[in-house]
């Protein structure tokens, strides 16, 4: 799904972090962990095809042209203030591609259909969160590039993205996810690649 | 791509701008009244003579109009940047450049068109005679396309800064100088009985280029914002 050889960013002529290279196949989910500034968003961000790496290369296994099959929610979570949670959420699909399920049911799944038509700038920073997760409704979007997905959501938001995860991963998909501190999937298989160091632990 | 049409996430696009424009309409209408409060401004600054303000009023309201739609243009891409939303339209595979184009053509049903409508009663304002008045306004209406579509690689250049207002104005402005000759070149000409139909032809060829160059290096400038 996913091949990166020996990648790395330089900023101003110092490298963010060590060369990193992986392999990442169907089902597969990776766990990118380090310290503060040991540079797992600068990664994500990478493997998203936002920042270009100064060296080595990254492969998609079903890159056709240019396209990349991914969805990625980051630190920025891209909800428009003005707009209501069920407009965010279908503007989201206009762009990523509809789901499988019809709307009002994403926003009853994510726990918003109390808030569904209130503007996004009442929400909590929580809710936010929620309302960003709707991206993972998307379907044919094989890889994953979750960037701290756990940040500020509650224990029932972290168990309905570990479910939505599960769904993904047994479904053939697979998801590259940065966390740090004792914010974890539950009860997965995964692999982790601690940055600094760069190597891949199985 | 998972079967999305780039037709219908561009036309959800400009749904989402304009709905965000209506939602912060009063923000929106600043360029209008901005414009307004410039013109009326010259009549008490460069005296009440209906033959000077006739004179000068291709120039003033031409101007006015540079001014207010640079005010409106650091805010075309700024939200969309500093939420996270462009990273996301430039990996959700669908081409930039014709979003960049989107965003333009939004900013300037919400920012442009207002002053091209508004120009008619500036006219009559500033004592421009009728037939210098109508090719006002055709001018602008060619016009204020080209200025959205030249700003929008202004916009996208300065998107990362903080303060990019007034660097986006220094960016800008040179780039605006042809236009300006030429359209208040067109309306004293039509003022003058003298033909103008090449002076328009030269801001339609501008248009062309614009329309087909500026997406493309405004998109380029927000790929360089982004790193």
């Amino acid at each position: 799904m996913l091949s990166v050889r020996d990648i790395s960013l330089e900023r101003y002529f110092v490298p963010v972090f060590e060369p990193v290279g992986f392999d990442l196949s169907a089902g597969e989910l990776l766990l990118v962990t380090g310290a503060n500034g040991s540079g797992k968003t600068t990664l994500v961000r990478l493997l998203a095809g936002v920042l270009r790496p100064s060296h080595g290369s990254i492969k998609y296994a079903d890159d056709t042209g240019g396209h990349r099959n991914l969805v990625y929610v980051g630190h920025h979570l891209a909800i428009k203030d003005d707009l209501s949670v069920l407009e965010n959420i279908r503007f989201m699909q206009a762009f990523l591609g509809p789901g499988e399920l019809p709307v009002e049911d994403i926003t009853r799944q994510l726990g918003l259909h109390r808030v569904r038509l209130q503007a996004a700038r009442t929400l909590s920073a929580g809710q936010r969160k929620r309302c960003a997760l709707a991206r993972l409704h998307t379907s044919g979007r094989s890889l994953w590039l979750l960037d701290e997905p756990y940040s500020n959501l509650d224990h029932e938001g972290m168990s309905m993205l570990d479910g939505l995860l599960r769904r993904h991963l047994d479904s053939g998909g697979a998801c590259v996810m940065t966390t740090h501190g004792s914010l974890r999937p539950d009860g997965f298989r995964f692999r982790e690649l601690v940055l600094q160091s760069g190597s891949v632990q199985p | 791509m998972s079967g999305v049409q780039s037709t219908g996430a561009l036309r959800a696009l400009l749904k989402r701008d304009l709905l965000l424009a209506y939602r912060r309409r009063s923000e929106m209408a600043q360029p209008v009244i901005f414009l307004l409060v410039v013109v009326s401004l010259f009549p008490l600054g460069v005296g009440p003579s209906p033959q000077l303000l006739g004179t000068i009023a291709p120039g003033v309201i031409w101007i006015a109009a540079l001014l207010a739609t640079v005010l409106s243009l650091d805010s075309l891409f700024r939200s969309d940047f500093e939420d996270g939303s462009i990273e996301q339209f430039l990996l959700s595979g669908h081409p930039l450049t014709l979003i960049a184009l989107i965003k333009t053509a939004a900013h300037w049903l919400t920012a442009g068109l207002p002053l091209v409508l508004l120009s008619p009663l500036l006219a009559v304002w500033m004592n421009l005679p009728a037939e210098g008045a109508r090719v006002l306004v055709l001018t602008l209406a060619i016009g204020t396309p080209v200025l959205s579509l030249i700003g929008a690689i202004g916009g996208a250049l300065t998107v990362s800064l903080k303060r990019g207002g007034q660097l986006l104005s220094l960016l800008v402005f040179p780039l605006y100088v042809p236009l300006l000759i030429i359209a208040t070149n067109a309306v004293s000409a039509a003022t003058a009985g003298l033909p103008f139909a090449g002076q328009l032809g030269l801001m339609l060829a501008g248009l062309v280029g614009a329309l087909t160059l500026a997406p493309f290096a405004a998109s380029a400038a927000l790929k360089l914002s982004l790193e």
